[in-house]
């Protein structure tokens, strides 16, 4: 690996500039790094710590309300911020190309494949016609993508979404640039498709000597992929190291924070042995397709298709599998918030999936759920108190006004809140405390069971633990069992007795997860903990597999 | 003989009794919205916006004058002998005329140009040897005070400081308690006042002005048979307003109900609500508007005895548009309201309101409603101009509000032949105009100011 810099921050500062409503507010500290060529340089932090501000301003792509305060950026030795307009479209894309999030929005929908990947070339490149096509089909064949001359006139909407990540890194690599900066290049895909796309991303920087900005969020990734990582905390760069360094030693307290919550690997539940609370018995969820004037029913969407499962009181049964696996629709089928189609569910030893609405209702209090998303989950109109009681109200728990209220203070105790809460509004809290005010919502109605559906998928990876954690408190308190509706394998060995794996609608594997962690049987188990980014591996030295 | 205010005999008519429900349930309404701290917050920021405050101001002045103009009566008739019981007059007034003091008494024969003291036209008229001759005859209401024509500039130009100065008082002591009431409440935001006082303060400079000179001249001319132009545009406020906030207020309830229902309940109700508003929006609706006015019109042909005064009978047919107008113009704010819900429904505190077993319509009134109530807030302040337009344009094809109602339609409709004239009558258009071009920017100024606090893609949302 050459060692000479190809880009170099040097105290980059940024900042939000004064509305009417509000003050000037400093979202970059002053920070200062560089990345040599062909290394893979990744900022790692919380949202809201600055990471994706930092790469759109060696772009210069800030939206017109953020203000880049001071400190230079030098591509190659030359000042970038020297440069005007005109110049810096030839640096984008030239040497500095960038790969986002979301490969769905990052493509237009209505141009084929091939011609957004010529696009770029004939506007850097100067090519035409024949030699055009020609190279957009060895790019898209080095990215990985099969038959590229068949693909070429294809569309974003027929192809899933790895492929799309491969063809926009094809549309980042067209004009050859000395820097990819990749931000959260994976987090919107699956983790098997991840490992691909990860390994995609090794082998286009060692063939080409690419440098990579390699933003994310998700240790695992960094432990992968990274030759030197720099940690982000509201806005300022908190600790840089090499990636094993890091590993081993992380010196700064947010580092630490970071890297406290990722599994040791060798600590399992281990399950319980009781009579079953809840039991799915081949449960099926089939969504009719309609067609016609008369919405004719001529096929079915076989979303859950057979699912047998059990949990005992106070045990934590993790349903894993990728998005489109039917897990989710699992968990709605249960609460009847979806029609089952065939099947039996039975709760406490009571078939409850031939119930009526009003007969349902007494169930209600005793099954609850936690969503994914604490911003969407709350009426933001409603106060806390509003939020909590409706519950009660609706399932009458709590005789009268001021039974609820001592109630509503406990549990807001309880889930790390304080009583004084309870009259400010959802907006007023950050995600994690959202997420325990769900948690307290579900609670509220004492419930034997809850399902949690990715109850940690939107939360920083610092918080993710102590949600865990209060979790798992609240089951040793009050013996409630959990549904854990889950893609993230890494949370399972930590709260998790037993594991379900699911794979279009069908359980293909189901044990306790030290033994589905250590000696997977089936084929697509073992695939999806291959693709986990190997951080348990480089860490605690092949301890695992 | 002076009549006494308390022999006069008050008149209801239905559409006076409208609105002032509906002055005082918008009352209701904000004062609802005011105890959310949330909504509190997004109406602050419409008023944070020195646009918005003033266009507010105007919008309040016009909302007064239209109801000053709602409080109608008819005046007593001078007793005749042999006569026991009482007698009043066919012509109905309001109370805008008390402050107009007799405008409406002053007419003249056809059109006159503003400030002029002579007819638009000339006639035939024989001087005092019998000899026949042609002129401009002198006009009968306009600068009789005068002793000679000459004198009229210097009059005027007196009049209006005069006026002027009536006004600047009346506005230094609205102005000056609202001031004294700030300093004594101290309230804790900072709202731009100065352009409220600024808007105030000129609009009533303006009306102090012309109502000042309209005592002496018709300020902006007077129309074909001789009514002042003035006068007959400022009447037409109240049928600006009123269809504008009539028409508003009938979509709403329709476009809510059928919007939420269909997005909510989805099946075959929304397949039903579907059905119905692409068959109404695939109608031209100038084409069903008039058909349906038309209706009327033979209505109330056959049913003479139910519209003894003219007057209510133009209100009957202007209820009737307004009712129209709002059966015709839903579809927008349902599709919008459906589409909405269709989003609000699939999130998940209103499935987790599910889970809680809370009931469909509990669900509705509490999670869905107030979650698109940017939606109607933002439509209702839209469709306000919209409809304001849309009368005048209906009046202009023959089929609006009635022709012997003030309305700034009608106005238009007349200038059609006016503005062929040579020379050209140009007076009672463009005060038509100005006024209605008044109403209608302040309202697209709030508007716009409610939309950007309300609609969550525009800024914090």
């Amino acid at each position: 690996m050459q060692q000479d810099i190809l880009l170099e921050v040097q105290d980059l500062s940024v900042e939000l500039l004064a509305t009417p409503s509000q003050a000037s507010k400093t979202l970059i500290q002053p920070i200062s790094f560089n990345i040599k060529k062909g290394e893979v340089f990744a900022l790692v932090g919380g949202s809201g710590s600055g990471k994706s501000i930092t790469s759109l301003a060696l772009m210069r792509l800030l939206p017109s309300a953020l203000h880049i305060t001071g400190g230079q950026v030098l591509l190659s030795g030359q000042d970038i911020f020297a440069y005007n307009e005109l110049q810096m479209n030839s640096v984008r894309g030239k040497q500095i190309a960038m790969v986002f999030q979301e490969p769905q929005s990052a493509l237009n929908p209505v141009q084929s494949i091939g011609q957004q990947v010529a696009e770029s070339l004939r506007e850097h490149q100067k090519l035409k016609g024949a030699e055009l096509k020609r190279k957009v089909l060895s790019l898209l064949e080095e990215v990985g993508i099969p038959e590229p001359e068949q693909r070429y006139d294809w569309y974003p909407h027929q192809l899933s979404g790895g492929q799309k990540q491969r063809v926009v890194i094809a549309i980042a690599l067209a004009c050859e640039p000395m820097l990819l900066v990749a931000d959260e290049p994976t987090t919107a895909l699956d983790v098997t498709i991840q490992k691909q796309i990860l390994s995609l991303l090794d082998d286009i920087r060692r063939r080409r000597q690419l440098a990579i900005l390699l933003i994310t969020h998700d240790m695992g990734v960094v432990a992968e992929m990274a030759d030197r990582v720099a940690v982000m905390q509201k806005g300022a760069i908190v600790e840089q190291a090499l990636v094993k360094d890091f590993f081993a030693s992380p010196q700064h307290p947010y580092s630490q924070e970071l890297l406290a919550f990722l599994p040791k690997g060798n600590e399992f539940c281990q399950p319980v042995t009781e009579d079953a609370l809840l039991e799915l018995k081949d449960i099926k969820v089939w969504f009719p397709q309609r067609k016609g004037l008369l919405q004719r029913v001529y096929d079915h969407t076989k979303a859950v298709d057979g699912v047998s499962l059990s949990i005992a009181p106070g045990e934590t049964l993790a349903l894993v599998g990728e998005s489109g696996s039917g897990k989710t629709t699992v968990g709605r089928a249960i609460l009847r918030l979806e029609d089952i189609s065939a099947g039996e569910v039975y709760f406490a030893g009571q078939r409850i999936d031939v119930l009526n609405k009003n007969k349902f209702l007494p169930l209600r209090k005793k099954i609850q759920i936690i969503f994914q998303d604490p911003f969407s989950s709350m009426n933001p109109r409603f106060s806390v108190r509003e939020i909590l009681e409706e519950g009660m109200k609706s399932l009458g728990v709590g005789i009268n006004a001021s039974e609820r209220e001592t109630r509503m203070q406990q549990l807001l105790e309880k889930v790390g809140l304080h009583a004084g809460h309870l009259d400010r509004f959802p907006h007023e809290f950050s995600g994690g405390q959202r997420q325990r005010i769900a948690i307290a919502r579900a609670l509220a109605v004492e419930p034997d069971l809850i399902i949690c559906d990715e109850p940690t998928s939107a939360l920083d990876l610092s918080i993710r633990g102590q949600v865990l954690d209060l979790l798992q408190e609240l089951q040793r308190e009050f013996g409630i069992a959990y549904l854990l509706i889950t893609h993230d394998l890494s949370i399972i060995p930590k709260v998790a007795h037993r594991v379900a794996v699911m794979k279009e609608g069908r359980i293909v594997e189901q044990g306790s997860s030290q033994q589905i962690m250590e000696n997977p049987q089936n084929e697509y188990t073992q695939s999806l903990l291959a693709s986990v980014p190997s951080l348990l591996s480089k860490v605690s030295d092949e301890e695992l597999f | 003989m002076s009549i006494s205010i308390l022999d006069v005999k008050p008149v209801f008519l239905f559409s006076d009794i409208l609105i002032y429900i509906l002055v005082a349930s918008l009352g209701l309404f904000f004062y609802q919205l005011m105890r959310n701290p949330l909504s509190r917050a997004r109406w602050r920021g419409v008023f944070q916006s020195a646009a918005g405050m003033a266009a507010f101001v105007v919008i309040c002045f016009y909302v007064l004058v239209a109801l000053l103009d709602s409080i109608h009566y008819r005046e007593p008739l001078p007793i005749l002998e042999n006569q026991t019981e009482v007698h009043y007059s066919q012509e109905i007034r309001s109370a805008l005329d008390l402050i107009f003091v007799g405008v409406h008494k002053r007419s003249e024969k056809t059109y006159s140009s503003p400030f002029s003291l002579q007819l638009f036209t000339k006639e035939n008229m024989q001087d005092e040897n019998d000899n026949l001759y042609r002129d401009y005859p002198m006009l009968k209401h306009a600068g009789q005070h005068l002793s000679s024509p000459a004198e009229q500039g210097q009059d005027v130009v007196n009049k209006s400081l005069l006026a002027l100065l009536v006004g600047l008082l009346i506005s230094a002591v609205f102005v000056g308690s609202h001031m004294l009431w700030r300093k004594i409440k101290k309230p804790t935001t900072e709202l731009p006042w100065w352009s409220a006082y600024l808007t105030a303060t000129v609009l009533v400079l303006a009306g102090s002005w012309a109502i000042g000179l309209s005592q002496y001249y018709h300020i902006a001319g007077t129309n074909i048979v001789g009514v002042d132009v003035f006068y007959q545009s400022i009447k037409a406020i109240r049928t600006g307003v009123l269809i504008g906030t009539l028409a508003t207020l009938l979509t709403l309830p329709i476009a809510i109900v059928l919007g939420i229902s269909a997005g909510y309940f989805r099946g075959w109700v929304d397949d039903a609500v579907q059905y119905i508003y692409t068959t109404l929006s695939s109608i031209p609706g100038i084409l069903l508007i008039a058909a349906s006015v038309l209706l009327i019109d033979v209505y109330i042909e056959l049913h003479p005895e139910s519209f003894s005064l003219g007057a209510v009978r133009a209100d009957f047919k202007f209820l009737a548009l307004c009712f129209i107008l709002g059966m015709t113009s839903w579809t927008g704010l349902c599709r919008l309201l459906r589409a909405e819900t269709l989003k609000v429904s699939q999130l998940d505190y209103v499935q987790a309101a599910h889970a809680f077993g809370v009931s469909n319509l509990r669900v509705i009134f509490k999670h869905i409603l107030p979650n698109v109530t940017h939606i109607i807030l933002i439509a209702m302040v839209l469709d306000f101009s919209v409809f304001v337009l849309a009368e005048a344009v209906l009046s202009y094809i023959g089929v609006g509000v009635d022709p012997s109602m003030a309305s700034w339609g009608n106005m238009i409709n007349e200038a059609r032949s006016e503005l062929s004239r040579d020379p050209v009558v140009w007076w009672p258009v463009l005060s038509a105009f100005v006024l209605m071009f008044v109403l209608v920017l302040a309202a697209n100024v709030f508007s716009d100011r409610v939309r950007d606090a309300f609609d969550p893609r525009f800024g914090k949302g």
